[in-house]
């Protein structure tokens, strides 16, 4: 019995040790050596990779990557809350509009980045309308800002959000808004003082959903920022490929993991339910 | 309340046009004569082109062999590790499971990276369709985890019991008895598996070599030149092709 069980969990092992353990362990090796003269890495250990991120230049894409994600985030929640709320009263139809949220996310997250960059560009969809309308002269600068990243992330996550919220609202005992109504609460403060409150946990769920990925995006800077807001992925990026400097690229990595794992342990310690 | 419910469906909608009106137009304007933003008659001329397209052509089949690879070698490790995850739980590995999907992609990469440059010291091997395909498969395994997991979770274990109870042996019972149950959820999970392998851009484009350009590697180098209309048709086909995928998998997942 416990033989066979063995065989069936050795093949996914092998590949997570291989595959993924072990090339962080190497990440986290190297993030302690000093640069190569030609690229790459060589001895001796130090950490002067780590103190480098104090660099006020590094400091400044550290806190736009957090600044970023937040915004993000929060817009993913706002915006999402009444989605979810409309899904969750659909009745009948439930599953339809959550597979409406769900679809997107599972067609190509780069054909729907470059979707965006054919929308917002300077003869882009939306330029040339308002062109034609009057109401502008000279195009708009939509893309390649962080508001263009803004908008890239929250268009990508928002299933992420409306999702966790949806399964919360759900499972909302519906006698509990007729009982705040009954006794005499308006339908905003139901809203704010009795469903938001009990929807904590998805809240959470989303919140950490949405800024993890968020946090550590690359492609939405990269098309829709344009170079201009580099976030923390582009930084990686950058050390690995332009830049040759791996432990530095390394030690960036290594503290992003950090992040996100502490993000993590934060959420599961709090709501172990809502994971397993 | 009543005008409130209205004012939720209004919302609702205008979210809903948020979500699907890019792509839609980006479809639209496939079938655009014109390569600028200005509507002058339908034309399929750009699907030509992109079909014409050699470099294109390549690409498109090197992720439809990595996709493949990728799907079948992690959906096979995938289920196997779900039904063993499902007997008894192993904290480790569900853990770097799950560690492994909320990595950033970046972070993937450029270990999948220096983990292969590493291992090219000692081995006379280069960056290449394995080096991709092999990436692909540690980073499916994970999502094939989840959703055949999900699956035997809703399935009655006492029907593996009687199985061995009438002298099957375990693999028979696997194979007989709880293989034929969690078939549509394992058919689902290589569905998502093959989506997310040919999408994927960030973690290929740093483990590819030479002569493994995969499509969203050449859509990226376009896109990042600016807009093309032979980039819109090919999206447009991906986002078909992927729409398709995804509903039969959750119409096999639901059932």
């Amino acid at each position: 019995m416990k033989r066979l069980r063995a065989w069936f969990l050795a093949p996914s092992w092998t590949v997570m040790l291989t595959l993924f353990l072990a090339p962080l362990v190497i990440v986290c090796a190297y993030s302690f050596l000093t640069r190569g003269v030609y690229g790459g890495i060589s001895p001796p250990w130090t950490l002067e990779s780590y103190q480098r991120l104090a660099d006020p230049i590094y400091l400044a894409i550290l806190w736009r990557s957090f600044w970023v994600a937040g915004i993000s985030t929060i817009l993913c929640l706002l915006l999402g809350f009444p989605l979810a709320l409309f899904v969750s009263r659909s009745g009948k139809r439930k599953n339809l509009y959550l597979s409406l949220v769900i679809l997107p996310f599972w067609t190509s997250f780069l054909v729907r980045t470059y979707a965006w960059m054919f929308l917002l560009r300077d003869t882009g969809l939306v330029n040339t309308a308002l062109q034609k309308l009057g109401l502008i002269h000279d195009p708009l600068p939509l893309l390649y800002n962080n508001g263009a990243v803004v908008l890239g992330l929250v268009y990508g996550y928002l299933p992420f959000m409306v999702l966790p919220l949806y399964a919360t609202l759900e499972r909302l005992d519906p006698n509990l808004l007729e009982a705040a109504a009954d006794l005499g609460a308006r339908p905003w403060v139901t809203l704010t003082r009795v469903v938001v409150p009990l929807c904590a946990p998805g809240i959470r769920a989303g919140t950490i959903l949405v800024f993890i990925p968020c946090l550590g995006a690359y492609l939405t800077p990269d098309l829709l920022g344009g170079g201009k807001s580099v976030m923390i992925g582009n930084l990686i990026q950058n050390q690995f490929t332009n830049a040759r400097d791996w432990p530095f690229g390394s030690a960036i990595s290594l503290t992003l993991m950090v992040i996100v794992m502490a993000l993590l342990m934060t959420f599961i310690r709090r709501d172990q339910e809502a994971l397993l | 309340m009543k005008r409130r419910g209205l004012a939720l469906t209004i919302y609702a909608l205008a979210a809903y046009l948020f979500l699907h009106l890019p792509l839609l137009i980006l479809a639209a304007f496939s079938f655009n004569q014109s390569r600028f933003t200005v509507w002058q008659g339908f034309s399929m001329h750009w699907y030509h082109a992109a079909l014409e397209d050699s470099q294109l052509m390549e690409a498109s089949w090197n992720s439809l062999i990595i996709a493949t690879v990728a799907t079948v070698a992690s959906t096979i490790i995938g289920t196997l590790c779900a039904y063993g995850l499902w007997k008894r739980s192993s904290p480790v590995l569900a853990g770097s499971l799950y560690l492994s999907l909320v990595t950033p992609e970046i972070v993937t990469g450029i270990s999948l990276l220096a983990f292969y440059q590493w291992i090219f010291r000692f081995l006379r091997v280069q960056l290449g369709m394995h080096t991709v395909i092999l990436a692909h498969t540690a980073f499916s395994i994970a999502y094939v985890v989840v959703i055949v997991i999900a699956r035997l979770r809703t399935m009655d274990g006492q029907l593996e019991e009687a199985a061995l109870d009438l002298g099957a042996n375990e693999w028979q019972a696997f194979r007989h008895v709880t293989l034929p149950v969690i078939l549509p959820g394992v058919i689902a999970a290589a569905l998502l598996a093959f989506t997310v392998s040919f999408d994927d851009y960030v973690i290929t484009s740093l483990v590819a070599g030479v002569n493994s350009e995969t499509l969203p590697m050449v859509i990226y180098a376009i896109a990042r030149r600016g807009v093309n209309p032979v980039v819109n048709a090919i999206s447009a086909l991906i986002v078909v092709g992927f729409g398709s995928l995804i509903l039969l998998s959750e119409r096999l997942r639901t059932t």
